[in-house]
């Protein structure tokens, strides 16, 4: 194309005929493989991954993506339907990285064919005029032309050397530069095999489990899960576990008081329905693996025991109650939903608390009620208390850390305050209106374990380290053409004719160093013997 | 020593080198000065066509004073170094269990110049890369400003989540990759502009050469860049895309979750792939590689820096932040 002399399109112009539909097809393809288009592929990619790092996406933080839906009711809409909450599952995303693996196909195959030709092919003769070359070198010897040519195959180890025509040698070397370049390639496709089977096939879990209880991997028991496309759950992995104990220690002294570290679950776990019961310690960096699936310690906090007992002096609830963490300090917030109390005459009632936990109470008139250590100490749940309709009964889903207050009517003081339930451990307060009362028993950790398996991740790091190998191939390989050519010139005034020796070498990839090699390769030619005293 | 007088001696080793860096800024930039007033190879000629004595003797004076010049700025640059290395290893020491000193921005950073000074003194001695050295010191010296002005944290412990071999792995390879992006994009941009330069040149022939008489070349500027270029991005890709997710596998349970800061390590990584193919596509050479280069770099410093800042809570890798412990709400 680009060999087209300027004359030659003009003549070809008047009658050019619209391309036949083959034609165009080869054209377009060649267009579409060519360096260009996967450049241009290349920056749509980067630019395409930006909005998932500004956007809070469903895959990544469901709570956050949520969140922002609430805050963004005008917009939300819009970008669901650009499927921005999902960037990386997206119609124009997955387009861009199919149209660009695609492209890497029908460069790379040809390129292999292309090689394999190359790899059989002897290097190629010498240049009429070495002179031409970016690097030359000449020299003139007294040796024979034989031997200046032997010790030039001595001087290039590593190259194949041929010589086509008595008096030159032609050698080449760095075959395995273009080896490197194609590996690189293909195992970026191995990558992202890897990558799709795991986000297909794999899932990822969350659960909170407060110490003493248990967990058994079935979907139900899960508190979120997000799965691949083609996951079976017929394929979780049965196994159980209950978490006997959780340890976190607070440094309490100097500047980083309060941060947490060695952070340990103890587990006991069966393999299968029925498998012995084993036991295992897992901590951040430390997973639990189970015929593949993993449980990872995420993160802790407090679940109070908390019994509301009724009017009629029922136990109407009575277990631990999780509160979620808010800050550094452990300050946590919770929600006891109490669907099944009566009053003192028998009445069906519903009862709602929701409220902080403080792991160890502080209070200053400034600041008000706060946590003044992340360890539990001296805790104290500070709670609201409402009654009326929870609405747990209209069949909507609802979150167990939020209390639906559309139904509900806040208790109240007899001097009209509202209610607001302190607890130190073991406090009870009793409810207004002889509704109950409310008691702080104690209070046990809860770890958040994430449960997840994530099939042909083996693939997907060996894709990604062949990948690397090719890529050192590719950048560090360099293919390098030399020529030899000697020459025996006749003597002047009848002396004996001296060989012209040429060196001349061709770098086929940039940043090479080239001059200095042929200068050594030279000098090497030159011989040992040549050298002056 | 105490851990507490090791935190002392690296903050005054930060401020020790950062005297040394300046007076090596100084140096160069009196030796580039210098260089100015004999750059022109024409030497200044009288009337009469016969060369000024006084202009040809005070040329030849200002070139002895040039190389001078350019001689202690090395040595100062050297010290510096020497010194720099001090602060971050005591910085390592000053933490209680002792550490690697990168455990947040201000320690990534330190050690992030200090690569990047290594790597430009490598290049000096394998390759006279000299011209790069007012730009490399007062680059290293105003990041290290900004770095304790900003960005400085007292000495913490190690998050549980951080305690792990792949920390020093995974890091070591980002930080030498990141210096060394940041040595390739000093050549990158040496070459845009003397690439101006000479166009503007041609305009104007018999204008004296300026400052950029100094850098070599642009097809020098270029294999430079890319040998810089070609380094890091082996490094960046193991960095990034195998130690990073291996680590991520190990401590969160997924290797790859498009977390900010991964999703901008693999647009810095794939800008950078972009950069190597446009080397070897006609049309795109030279100064749109460049372009190409910088753009990688920005991404990269964005990365690193506005990650942090901007989507510090959404970001798993936000250390910024002293965050406790990062609790999953929902």
């Amino acid at each position: 194309m680009s060999t087209t002399t300027q004359q030659e399109r003009e003549q070809r112009q008047p009658d050019a005929m619209p391309l036949a539909p083959r034609e165009f097809g080869r054209w377009a393809w060649r267009q579409f493989t060519s360096m260009r288009t996967a450049l241009v592929l290349l920056f749509l990619l980067a630019l395409a991954s930006v909005p998932g790092s500004v956007v809070p996406q469903d895959g990544v933080d469901a709570f956050a993506a949520s969140q922002w839906r609430e805050q963004h009711p005008d917009l939300a809409p819009v970008y669901d339907r650009l499927g921005l909450f999902d960037v990386y599952g997206s119609v124009w995303f997955s387009a861009i990285y199919l149209l660009l693996m695609l492209s890497l196909v029908g460069c790379i195959v040809p390129r292999c064919k292309v090689y394999l030709d190359a790899l059989r092919a002897a290097p190629p003769r010498a240049p009429r005029n070495l002179e031409r070359l970016p690097e030359h070198r000449s020299f003139a010897t007294d040796e024979a032309p034989e031997t200046v040519l032997e010790r030039a195959r001595g001087a290039l180890p590593g190259y194949r050397a041929v010589s086509h025509e008595p008096g030159t040698l032609s050698a080449e070397r760095g075959y395995l530069r273009e080896a490197g370049n194609l590996l690189f390639h293909v195992s970026v496709i191995v990558v992202l095999v890897g990558f799709a089977l795991g986000s297909l096939l794999g899932f990822k879990g969350g659960v909170i489990v407060v110490k003493g209880n248990g967990f058994a991997n079935t979907l139900s028991q899960y508190d979120d899960f997000v799965a691949g496309k083609l996951f079976d759950e017929k394929s979780l992995e049965p196994f159980s576990f209950t978490v006997d104990d959780f340890d976190v220690t607070f440094i309490t002294e100097g500047r980083e008081a309060g941060m947490a570290h060695e952070f340990t679950a103890d587990l006991t776990y069966r393999r299968g329905l029925d498998g012995e019961p084993q036991r295992q310690q897992i901590a951040v960096n430390h997973p639990l693996e189970v015929d593949g699936t993993k449980v990872y310690l995420i993160s802790h906090g407090y679940a109070p025991h908390i019994t509301v007992r009724d009017g009629a002096g029922h136990v109407a609830f009575s277990g631990p109650v999780v509160f979620l963490p808010e800050d550094a300090t452990f300050r946590s917030f919770g929600v006891v939903k109490v669907p099944d109390a009566r009053t003192r005459s028998g009445q069906p009632l519903q009862l709602g608390l929701e409220g902080e936990l403080y792991p160890t109470y502080g209070f200053t008139m400034r600041t008000g009620p706060f946590s003044a250590f992340p360890d539990d100490k001296d805790p104290l749940i500070s709670m609201t208390a409402w009654r009326g309709d929870l609405g747990l009964d209209d069949g909507v889903p609802q979150s167990v850390y939020d209390l639906d207050k559309s139904g509900l009517t806040q208790l109240k003081n007899d001097d009209g305050k509202p209610v607001r339930l302190d607890l130190p451990l073991g406090a009870t307060q009793r409810l207004p209106d002889g509704l109950g009362s409310v008691t702080f028993d104690g209070i046990s950790p809860f770890v958040k374990l994430q449960i997840s398996r994530t099939p042909a991740d083996w693939l997907a790091l060996l894709g990604v380290s062949l990948a690397l190998l090719g890529l050192l191939g590719s950048l560090f390989i360099r293919p390098r053409r030399v020529w030899v050519r000697v020459r025996r010139t006749d003597g002047d005034a009848g002396g004996p004719g001296r060989t012209l020796v040429e060196v001349a070498g061709l770098d086929r990839s940039s940043g090479g160093d080239l001059s200095t090699r042929i200068d050594t390769m030279a000098a090497q030619i030159k011989g040992a013997g040549r050298e002056e005293p | 020593m105490s851990h507490d007088q090791f935190e002392v001696l690296s903050n005054q080793a930060v401020a020790v080198c950062a005297v040394f860096y300046f007076v090596a800024v100084m140096l160069h930039v009196a030796e580039w000065a210098f260089a100015r007033s004999v750059a022109p190879a024409r030497v200044a000629v009288g009337p009469d066509g016969e060369p000024l004595v006084d202009a040809a003797h005070q040329a030849a004076d200002a070139t002895g004073r040039t190389a001078q010049m350019a001689r202690w700025g090395y040595v100062a640059t050297v010290v510096a170094a020497g010194v720099h290395l001090v602060a971050v290893v005591a910085r390592g020491l000053a933490a209680d269990p002792v550490r690697v000193p990168w455990g947040n921005m201000y320690e990534f950073t330190l050690t992030a110049t200090l690569v990047v000074v290594i790597g430009y003194l490598f290049l000096q001695r394998r390759l006279e890369a000299s011209w790069l050295s007012p730009i490399v010191t007062g680059f290293v010296l105003v990041t290290l400003m900004v770095d304790v002005l900003l960005l400085y944290t007292p000495v913490v412990p190690l998050r549980d989540a951080l305690q792990s071999p792949w920390l020093v792995i995974h890091v070591i390879a980002a930080i030498i990759a990141t210096g060394a992006f940041t040595l390739g994009g000093m050549c990158s941009v040496l070459y845009l502009v003397k690439a101006r330069w000479l166009e503007r040149r041609d305009v104007a022939a018999d204008r004296p050469a300026g400052y950029l008489a100094r850098v070599p070349g642009l097809e020098q500027l270029d294999r430079l860049a890319y040998r810089t270029h070609a380094f890091a991005f082996p490094l960046w890709t193991f960095a990034a895309l195998i130690a990073g997710p291996i680590w991520a596998q190990h401590a969160w349970g997924r290797y790859w979750g498009w977390d900010p800061k991964e999703i901008w390590a693999f647009i810095t990584w794939v800008v950078y792939a972009a950069y190597l193919h446009a080397r070897a596509t006609a049309g795109w050479k030279g100064r749109q590689a460049a372009v190409i280069a910088l753009v990688g770099l920005a991404t990269l410093w964005f990365n690193f820096v506005g990650i942090n800042f901007f989507f510090g809570s959404g970001s798993q890798h936000s250390y910024a932040a002293e965050l406790v412990a990062r609790t999953l709400g929902g």
